[in-house]
């Protein structure tokens, strides 16, 4: 039994979430391999190869891989399939959109954004934004599946030294065609793989307003986000968004500054291993999950914790 | 220009579910039922395109229990000119629902099916992005833009770090996020005029589809709970929990 791991990556680096995934793939008992589909893709081959714990790295190289388009990717991976039993992807924006259509073509069930192994064919994964979690067992003879990667610790960098076998590359599909891609420049960690985010709800008032968080964010070195109706109002950008349909995220601290904490914000940060709440009403939901609530007017709170830090 | 716009009847997004006790599933009995929001979003989108005359006819889909008719009467109230049941008692998973879908796309042969990206009872995010595989179509998930000319969709999408923007050829499965656009309310006369709209009923079996699940579920539990901390006095007493007993800063 061998699993393959398709890796999330930019052609130069892998993502944090493929090495997560990588350990989801290791607990299922079997050798791990992985699947870097890309355009120029020698430094993420490299990168993949030396992870620890994987066992052959199958490169794809050729220019319709180049930006990731699902009907490509998937062809890929439909492409090397044979033999797997499990196909692993992160459960990100990227593994979201290409493994259902895998999933299909396999004529097998998916199970999305597993947060627990209980066997090679039983999973944990969270519903009703996380109000509730399913152990379920799939009887199809290849597991596709989605992983949270904030459920899995990030399997070590390096310490191995995986064989690379160079696969062919599928052709264009024809159907679809990359347009543009409008990424935020940031010095801030990444959101799902900071060790800790700075989030501002509603409450911040304004976008300028917002801006507020960003001395507090510079001190602690943390990543920042927001709640949809600090997003869906403007002051944040949408890629910020914590929550069951957003990101999730798992810190060592979250800090929710005026977030009233509605249980589809919660679904996306309650696994943080500290949270802190600021907040000037004190009936707001979020107190009823935080390690360390203030009640206060985040306007005078917000620049006093952050000169006391 | 013909749209298909599946949606799913799903326990409203202000319920908050408890799980049964038998650890069977969560309790939905007696709890307020609505249209998944994304595939309001949907609808709504549809139903502008259709309003700029780029669409003529918008056909709105549901699969699941006789309940669903309301979720299409809703769906015909924003703006579908009709709908398509199909009826089943049976759960129905993703894959399930994609081959039904699958079945009256080649019925109807739409141009474009646009659905929400996932639905907030399983947490799935699966069904577009399956169908568009069973079709061989093109697929743009999680839309935040949405235009279409010259027998493409160019649409731009909400990824991690940030907006990317492709361009299908028609036909093509495109799926919402949240910020596409604002549902609108739907309204009296548009509620009565929506019971007037043709509604079909078929069965799985009339489009040759087995919808029965792959996946078992085995247990739903609650999931751990989190205990509430403390109220801490002032940002002083903050900034010292968090340095000597989190140990977190």
């Amino acid at each position: 039994m061998a699993i393959l791991v398709v890796a999330e990556h930019d052609n130069a680096q892998l993502r944090g979430s493929t090495l997560n995934t990588i350990t989801a793939a290791q607990r299922l008992g079997g050798e791990v391999h992985v699947l870097v589909a890309g355009s120029g893709v020698a430094g993420a081959v490299q990168a993949a190869a030396q992870v620890a714990g994987v066992a052959k790295v199958l490169a794809a190289d050729g220019a319709p891989l180049a930006e990731g388009l699902a009907e490509n990717v998937a062809a890929q991976v439909l492409a090397v399939a044979q033999g797997y039993s499990h196909i692993l992807f992160p459960a990100t924006a990227y593994g979201k959109n290409v493994a259902p259509r895998v999933a299909a073509k396999l004529d097998v069930a998916q199970v999305s954004d597993i947060i627990g192994i209980e066997s090679a064919d039983t999973f944990e994964r969270p519903i009703y934004a996380g109000n509730a979690v399913a152990t379920v067992q799939s009887s199809d003879p290849v597991k596709v599946i989605t992983v949270r990667t904030t459920a899995f610790d990030a399997a070590g960098a390096t310490g191995g030294s995986a064989a690379v076998e160079n696969v062919q590359a599928v052709g264009d599909s024809g159907k679809s065609s990359f347009v543009g891609r409008e990424v935020a420049k940031t010095d801030r960690p990444e959101l799902t793989a900071a060790k800790v985010v700075v989030s501002g709800g509603r409450g911040m008032g304004s976008a300028e307003n917002f801006k507020l968080l960003e001395p507090l964010a510079d001190k602690l070195g943390a990543a920042m986000g927001a709640s949809r109706a600090a997003v869906d109002a403007g002051y944040a950008p949408n890629d910020w968004q914590v929550g069951q349909t957003g990101k999730i995220v798992a810190p060592q601290l979250y800090i929710a500054v005026g977030i009233s904490g509605a249980i589809q914000h919660l679904a996306g940060m309650k696994d943080s291993k500290v949270i802190v709440a600021i907040n000037k009403d004190p009936e707001a939901p979020i107190f009823g999950v935080a390690d360390y609530g203030l009640v206060a007017d985040l306007f005078t709170a917000v620049p006093e914790l952050t000169n006391a830090l | 220009m013909k749209v298909l716009v599946p949606v799913k009847r799903v326990v409203d997004y202000n319920v908050k579910v408890r799980v049964k006790s038998d650890q069977t599933g969560v309790d939905i009995a007696n709890v307020k039922m609505s249209m998944n929001p994304f595939d309001e979003i949907a609808v709504e989108e549809a139903t502008r395109l259709k309003e700029k005359g780029v669409v003529t006819e918008i056909v709105a889909v549901s699969c699941g229990v006789a309940q669903c008719q309301e979720t299409l009467r809703t769906a015909m109230a924003i703006g579908a000119d009709r709908a398509i049941l199909v009826e089943t008692q049976e759960e129905l998973q993703p894959l399930a629902v994609a081959k039904l879908l699958k079945a009256l796309v080649d019925k109807e042969q739409p141009q474009l099916v646009i659905l929400g990206k996932q639905a907030i009872d399983d947490d799935a995010n699966q069904t577009g992005q399956m169908l568009a595989a069973l079709l061989d179509w093109p697929q743009a998930t999680f839309a935040s833009k949405l235009e279409l000319a010259d027998g493409k969709a160019t649409v731009t999408r909400e990824v991690d770090g940030g907006l990317e923007t492709v361009a299908l050829a028609l036909p093509a499965v495109v799926t919402t996020d949240l910020r596409l656009n604002e549902p609108r309310y739907v309204t009296l006369p548009n509620i009565m005029k929506a019971k007037k709209k043709p509604l079909d009923t078929v069965k799985p079996e009339d489009l040759g589809v087995d919808v029965k699940p792959r996946l078992k579920t085995l247990k739903v539990t609650e999931p751990p709970a989190r205990k509430a901390g403390v109220k801490v006095a002032d940002v002083a007493e903050l900034v010292d929990k968090l340095k000597n007993e989190a140990k977190v800063v």
